[in-house]
């Protein structure tokens, strides 16, 4: 429970931005670690490049991160105490190999839930690629586990 | 192009599958690769990555409907997924609706294992194929 009315003063507030170069090489490693053997996903398209399957985008961030539990430890959260409660992804614009995204998140929502044993954070990360045009919008929701 | 039932099947969920998803995935949370870390956060053992399931879920749509199709895909998390755990996903599409000037249809997705206890629940929501 300590700190969990602490967080409230977190709405808003803007994580350190990311910046992620989408490589192919580290993008078969995570295609073979999921199994993904649909052509349409594993071979170069006629400009050489790959796209990246639909849940990606949220690797990406934590792998390019300079601290990839930035985005609970920047609000005084431990990453050992929160689980993944809700996970959403809306998209506007195809990602390929080769492209350079810019990511950017905030805190929109902090909610306690069973007399304060939960409480729940809403995240938005807002995604731009090399040419500012916007790919996606990426939605997390976590919960703390107060008292674990 | 989608009027039925998608349906895909995983294998088991071994230490090695969350160790590789781990590495591969960025998401270096102790609780999904190190035993000591995972007891000392109170859970029996080492379990399997949200995001694993989320991405097997994906698979489930991407097998069916080209990826530049896919305009949204969210999921809930309902419960852990297990060491061993054999999960299946199936996908029920839903009627043709027009959204954003195209035409669109929602995939009511559910991620369940071989006990049949829900992991995940998600939607998909897809552009239509054009139809002449």
């Amino acid at each position: 429970m300590t700190g969990a009315n602490r967080l409230e003063s977190f709405i808003g507030h803007h994580f350190a931005p990311v910046t992620a170069m989408v490589e192919a090489g580290r993008l078969r490693f995570f295609l073979k670690a999921i199994g993904e053997t649909n052509p349409a996903l594993t071979e170069p398209n006629e400009q050489g490049r790959v796209p990246i399957p639909p849940t990606y985008l949220f690797c990406l961030e934590m792998l390019d991160a300079e601290n990839p539990f930035a985005f609970t430890e920047e609000i005084g959260v431990s990453i050992e105490t929160i689980l993944h409660a809700e996970q959403s992804f809306t998209y506007h614009h195809p990602v390929h190999s080769g492209d350079r995204l810019d990511f950017q998140a905030r805190l929109e929502e902090v909610a306690h839930k069973k007399g304060g044993a939960l409480t729940f954070l809403t995240q938005r990360v807002d995604v731009a690629n090399q040419n500012g045009t916007q790919v996606a919008e990426i939605e997390r929701r976590l919960v703390i586990r107060n008292g674990a | 192009m989608i009027s039925e039932m998608l349906q895909k099947s995983f294998p088991p969920i071994t230490r090695t599958a969350l160790a590789l998803y781990a590495g591969a995935s960025g998401d270096h949370n102790a609780v999904h690769i190190d035993s000591d870390a995972a007891k000392a956060a109170g859970f029996d053992d080492v379990f399997g990555q949200g995001m694993l399931g989320m991405a097997y879920m994906g698979q489930t749509v991407s097998d069916a409907v080209p990826q530049d199709r896919i305009r949204h895909f969210s999921t809930r998390f309902i419960a852990i997924t297990q060491l061993g755990a054999q999960l299946s996903c199936t996908g029920q599409p839903g009627p043709r609706y027009e959204e954003d000037g195209e035409e669109r249809i929602a995939i009511h997705l559910e991620m369940t294992d071989q006990h049949g206890d829900i992991k995940l629940t998600g939607r998909a929501i897809i552009a239509a194929e054009i139809q002449n």
